[in-house]
């Protein structure tokens, strides 16, 4: 009952994948699908099972239970079809640190089977691409953190995988680091790679997962869309902040009854804070004009991951203890 | 529907070496361009001027010996062991060296992951490191055996004959196998310990135990085991049988026992003598080749096997490994 019965035609596939050790359960009972090109987001705190599931999709760990496909192949029984389709970059990646950049990736190459007179152009194709160019005879142990996390991604590219999957890969970046390598991720989506990432900080990695799946002592307690996930959550995760001069009681009025407003609060400094399930600010802005209020400021802040993440935990130890 | 209860481990498909020789290749570039090897190839290298340099100075004053090229290799003058001597100690240490951070090393450089999720099975990865080992063994010490016969040449003045050759290679080829159960007891140890510092002393301290201790235990254990409660020939030669017997289990016994079959021709037996004397089953005439073989075949497969359980070990504790940090 538990098959994964014909062909699966999702990139990634569980059912009912559980991993044990001992007394701890670290993935219990986990099904999971994502879906061709799609980049889907393991989010959950230290702890929750991420590295453990992507281990068993990648044949590095056997599972206690259940069933994994990946682009069809059982991990366990065809790990060499799965590896050599799935690039993966650990959560704590290393390299050689006496050989160059290039040198790291030829034994990468090699390990894949790729001939040399392919290697060697794909070799310098990925690090033009990750931006080591002017590094790639460089020995690693000079490269700085964000330097090996990009030569890592390029060690992705070397077997042109068709899915990616990469344990905490803004583990340890600067901020700015970060967006660069989120850009990075969007580039590989438009080429058509499906990608699961984890990360313990879901702000971090929100904007980029088309799906994401909320992990918690090794069950995904929720899956979808970001949007989605904080409709259901949080009846919405929109907050609208109108700065407004006018009569308070006719532009709070006004705002409340926009569709898609679900509360309206005014704070002292004269800001009204709405919270929506949609993007209202367009509406916001037209309907103080109309009350008869100088719009002085307009800004947004998307729905939050760590907000639905606490608010749904909270709801649930909530209904645990009572 | 019935569940269908199937076996995780059913056939694995494709081949178990997949990617082996691009790590041996790499692992062998490391090891050939490591500083811990040339020192090591250095120590070498002086133990095998020093005393090719003493035996042919010895040679000169008496020198009709039919295997003169032999010789070079098992005498010694008086405090300095002869150079099988020093191969005996040298051999395991360079080994041990080429392997104690194997696996470990791996893991703590974060690269075993990366590499583990290339499309290679942990076999090749295991083997391609002991036979990168092993390789780079062969290769240091043929390099080294070619010069010790070249300086013959030079100092003596001759060229050897083909039996002093074939007998040389052999013994080249029984050393190397000597190297290889070194190199899979310090791959034991590196997939055992996650520190390389703990794996190369523990493997060490194997090496010490044969090397000093065993050779007393051995004796001891015969004693407690057969005692000579009578004191008849029979039951003393049984205790002897019994303490040769367990002083085998040692690699070093193994390798000092195929040292004196193959390049001591007139070795016949190594029946009651205490192994660690080099010179003491020496009857008359040298024996064939053949017979020599034939003498040390039984140490020679014992060596090996000993190679093959130790790694057999070494691959069960790596297969069941977590690769995370
Ligand atoms: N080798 C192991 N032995 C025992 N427990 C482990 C092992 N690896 C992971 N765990 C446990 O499994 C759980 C999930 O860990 P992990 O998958 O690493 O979580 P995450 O990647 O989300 O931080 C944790 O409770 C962890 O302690
Ligand atoms: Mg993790």
């Amino acid at each position: 009952m538990n098959d994964i019965g014909g062909k699966s035609t999702f990139a990634i596939e569980t059912r009912g994948l559980t991993k044990r050790y001992g007394d701890t359960l670290a993935v219990d009972d986990l099904d999971l699908k994502v879906a061709q090109g799609e980049v889907f987001g393991l989010l959950g705190p230290n702890g929750s099972g991420k590295t453990t599931t992507i281990l068993m999709m990648l044949g590095l760990t056997e599972p206690t239970g259940g069933q994994v496909r990946v682009l069809d192949f059982d991990p366990a029984r065809q790990p060499l079809s799965v590896k050599s389709r799935v690039g993966y970059l650990p959560d704590q990646i290393g390299f050689y640190d006496d050989l160059t950049a290039r040198q790291n990736l030829i034994y990468i190459a090699k390990l894949n089977g790729i001939q040399r007179s392919e290697y060697e152009q794909r070799i310098t194709a990925a690090l033009e691409r990750v931006g080591l160019g002017e590094h790639t005879d460089q020995p690693v142990k000079t490269f700085s953190r964000g330097m090996r996390q990009r030569l890592g991604v390029a060690d992705l590219l070397i077997k042109r995988p068709a899915i990616m999957i990469m344990d905490e890969p803004t583990l340890g970046l600067d901020p700015e680091a970060a967006r660069d390598f989120l850009d990075v991720i969007r580039g590989f989506k438009r080429e058509g790679i499906t990608i699961l990432l984890s990360s313990h900080l879901l702000y971090q990695v929100q904007a980029v997962c088309d799906r994401v799946g909320l992990f918690h002592q090794g069950r995904m307690m929720l899956e979808g869309s970001v949007r989605e996930l904080a409709r259901q959550v949080l009846g919405g995760g929109y907050r609208v902040l109108v700065g407004a001069r006018g009569p308070a009681d006719a532009l709070e009025q006004a705002l409340a009854a926009l569709p898609h407003a679900l509360a309206v609060e005014h704070n002292q400094n004269g800001t009204y804070v709405v919270a929506a399930d949609e993007d209202i600010r367009a509406q916001a802005a037209k309907a103080v004009i109309q009350a008869g209020g100088e719009l002085v400021s307009l800004s947004m802040e998307e729905p939050n991951l760590d907000d639905v993440y606490a608010t749904y935990f909270r709801e649930v130890e909530h209904e645990r203890t009572s | 529907m019935s569940a269908r209860v199937e076996p995780i481990r059913g056939k694995r498909e494709g081949s178990p070496f997949t990617g082996l020789w691009a790590v041996v290749g790499k692992d062998m570039a490391d090891h050939l361009t490591s500083a811990r090897m040339r020192i090591l190839d250095a120590l070498i290298l002086i133990t095998a001027l020093g005393t090719v340099y003493i035996a042919t100075e010895n040679l000169r004053q008496a020198a009709d010996d039919r295997f003169l090229f032999l010789t070079l290799f098992t005498t010694g003058q008086g405090s300095v062991p002869a150079f099988v001597g020093f191969l005996g100690i040298l051999v395991p240490l360079v080994a041990i060296s080429l392997a104690f951070d194997a696996v470990n090393g791996e893991f703590n450089q974060g690269t075993l992951a990366r590499v583990l999720s290339q499309p290679i099975y942990r076999d090749a990865l295991l083997l391609g490191k002991f036979l990168a080992g092993l390789f780079t063994l062969a290769l240091v010490l043929t390099a080294i055996f070619l010069l010790i016969i070249g300086m013959g040449i030079l100092r003596l003045g001759i060229p050897p004959t083909g039996e002093e050759v074939a007998r040389i290679v052999l013994f080249l080829i029984a050393t190397v196998f000597y190297g290889g159960v070194w190199l899979a007891l310090a791959l034991v140890f590196s997939t055992i310990s996650r520190q390389p510092a703990t794996a190369a002393l523990a493997s060490i301290a194997v090496w010490l135990f044969f090397l000093i201790f065993w050779g007393i235990l051995t004796g001891r254990l015969a004693q407690s085991l057969r005692p000579v409660r009578i004191g008849m020939l029979e039951e003393v030669i049984r205790q002897a049988e019994l303490a040769i017997g367990l002083a085998r289990i040692s690699p070093n016994t193994l390798f000092v026992e195929i040292a004196m079959g193959l390049l001591q021709p007139a070795t016949r037996s190594f029946g009651m003598v205490l192994p660690t004397q080099l010179s003491g089953a020496l009857l008359g005439a040298p024996l064939p080749l053949g017979q020599s073989v034939q003498l040390i075949w039984p140490q020679l497969t014992a060596l090996i096997a000993e190679t093959i359980l130790l790694f057999a070990l070494a691959y069960v504790l790596f297969q069941r490994q977590e690769i995370r940090a």
